[in-house]
């Protein structure tokens, strides 16, 4: 025993900051799928929200003569990805500071980037696994179609990336605001808030234009604009506030919230809470 | 998985002090809990630091961590201040606190597997499991570790990434009394390999089993540094000479038990002296006496 108790008289430097971040996916993954309650949460709402709308207003059309189902995949993906990204980090992190989970993390010696970029690795694979799960629904049980040709799955592929890290990182900064029960309660408050003014629930040309326009100042609304224009036909961008989808004010301002969110997580972030 | 870059570990120049201590200041409301403390702990020794609750242990060993602001004070950890260092520090130093998290959903062996991953060089894990005693634990998730197992556990971690120094907080809470003997042999193949050790504890047995030297603190203030035969060295030189006359205990503590005994001796000349006893100040005595708690049977 003694032999092998001795410090090491060679250290390599720790790794990096990548390393430490793939290292980190796998165990929120994995801690993932211990967790049946965040599971089942994370992949049953979108699908139960689906076949609510999709049941109670069976037969009714929306803008552009979109069947209800159609119009409203829309929102229901954009609200997953804040569920998986913004909602499950921020009470996720501020438990893991609550249970002193982060305090380790720090004696060990990780470098906040690294926690970060797990997080986000844990939130791209499960937001890609729940959209997967809700289209096939969409599609096999609701005859919604899929998005025709390669501009709109790529449309589709940077709203879901920009939407999931702008979420992560959000997330991560809100976190920071109080306890874990504060953090919990205040994170699912503001979100059906957020649902209700970002046409999620309702037709977001329907609603009044002060919600329009209070909603414009976050992500959500601009997600789900992304999202119908991967699902919706071309003709119902007039519907749309602009007239059209947008896409160059959606990319910006989801980019803006990313880097307000690593702004506010660089400056705030803390491994313990406040003394 | 990275970067090699080996180096050898940086020894500077008349480097053989591990931590260095001077004007320690830590204030939590306006009040001082750290109030003033000097200290040196050199390499490779066992350091313990001893106090009742309350008396700054922690506060002290987490500025030391760098995971606590101090308010005063210059404080220096194998050559470098705590509230600077960077990752190729902390990867030099080993921490078991007492408010760390180890997850629930993981298994013991998972557990040790993936923070093996943030070390530049760590030791297997059958080895760690091994030298906690935690081998038959090992496919057992956390969550249904005892609190003393879940204690190996976190020395386990502690001790992974081979540190040069490591911290110790309370370490032996909650473990039986196998388990206790079971980490204090650790701790000496610890200190054999020439690991600086540092912990705290409020067990005078722990402190005298394994510290080369113990400093005692009380309200914020480091009150004696010594290895542990020596604590109190002016409260030891004391003993206290009991004997019986006329029915009832007579006690004189002076520092020159002999004279006393020369008397009594002379008064008896028959012989024997009823109940007579000579005394000197065990540790726990000299302890009771240096934290300010009056010793059971007082000696003074």
């Amino acid at each position: 025993m003694t032999a092998a108790l001795t410090p090491a008289t060679t250290r390599p430097a720790p790794p990096s900051a990548l390393a430490i971040g793939l290292a980190r996916t796998g165990l929120e993954l994995r801690l993932f799928v211990r967790d049946p309650a965040q599971v089942v949460f994370s992949f049953a709402y979108p699908i139960v929200m689906l076949v609510i709308f999709a049941s109670v207003f069976a037969g009714e059309d929306r803008p552009g003569g979109v069947p209800f189902a159609q119009y409203f995949l829309a929102g229901i993906a954009a609200t997953g990805i804040m569920l998986t990204s913004f909602q499950a980090v921020g009470t996720a992190l501020a438990e893991e500071r609550e249970r002193g989970d982060l305090a380790r993390l720090q004696v060990i010696g990780t470098p906040p980037l690294g926690y970060f970029l797990g997080k986000a690795g844990q939130v791209l694979v499960t937001t890609v696994l729940q959209l997967a799960v809700l289209l096939t629904v969409a599609a096999t049980v609701y005859d919604v179609p899929m998005p025709d040709g390669v501009g709109r799955w790529l449309t589709f592929a940077w709203v879901v990336l920009l939407g999931a890290v702008a979420g992560t990182v959000l997330g991560i900064a809100v976190a920071s605001a109080g306890s874990s029960r504060a953090v919990g309660n205040g994170i699912s408050a503001f979100a059906v808030v957020l649902q209700f003014f970002s046409g999620v629930f309702f037709v977001f040309s329907e609603l009044p234009s002060w919600m329009q326009e209070v909603a414009a100042v976050f992500p959500l609304k601009w997600l789900v604009q992304g999202m119908r224009s991967v699902f919706l036909p071309d003709a119902a961008a007039v519907a749309e506030p602009a007239g059209s989808w947008e896409h160059g004010t959606t990319a910006l301002v989801l980019a803006a919230w990313v880097i307000i969110g690593l702004v506010v997580c660089a400056r705030t972030f803390r491994w313990r809470r406040a003394a | 998985m990275t970067a090699i870059q080996v180096a050898p570990v940086p020894v500077p120049a008349g480097q053989d002090t591990a931590v260095r201590v001077r004007g320690l200041v830590k204030r939590y409301g306006g009040r001082a809990v750290v109030d003033g403390v000097d200290l040196d702990v050199r390499r490779g020794e066992v350091f313990a630091l001893l106090g009742p609750n309350g008396a700054g242990k922690t506060t002290t060993i987490e500025v030391l961590e760098g995971v606590r602001r101090r308010d005063g004070g210059e404080v220096t950890v194998l050559g470098q201040d705590p509230a600077s260092a960077g990752r190729a520090w902390r990867d030099r130093i080993g921490v078991v606190a007492q408010s760390t998290g180890v997850g629930d959903a993981l298994t013991v062996r998972e557990t040790l597997d993936h923070f093996a991953r943030y070390h530049g060089t760590a030791r297997p894990t059958a080895e760690l499991l091994a030298a906690v005693g935690l081998a038959e634990a090992a496919g057992t998730r956390v969550a249904r570790l005892s609190g003393g197992q879940r204690r190996r556990l976190e020395v386990a971690l502690g001790v992974q990434g081979r540190p040069e120094l490591l911290f110790l907080d309370e370490p032996t809470t909650g473990m039986d009394p196998v388990a206790r003997r079971r980490f204090w042999e650790l701790v000496r193949g610890l200190r054999a390999g020439g690991t600086t050790v540092v912990l705290t504890t409020h067990y005078l047995d722990e402190a005298a089993e394994l510290a080369d030297r113990v400093g005692v603190l009380a309200g914020g203030r480091l009150v004696d540094v010594a290895p542990p035969g020596e604590l109190g060295a002016e409260l030891r030189r004391v003993a206290t000479v009991r004997w019986t006359e006329d029915g009832a205990t007579r006690e004189v503590v002076t520092p020159e038990p002999a004279a006393v005994l020369r008397d009594l001796l002379a008064a008896h000349p028959a012989g024997e002296v009823p109940g007579l006893t000579v005394t000197r100040p065990g540790l726990e005595d000299v302890y009771l006496s240096l934290v300010g708690a009056t010793p059971e049977g007082g000696t003074r």
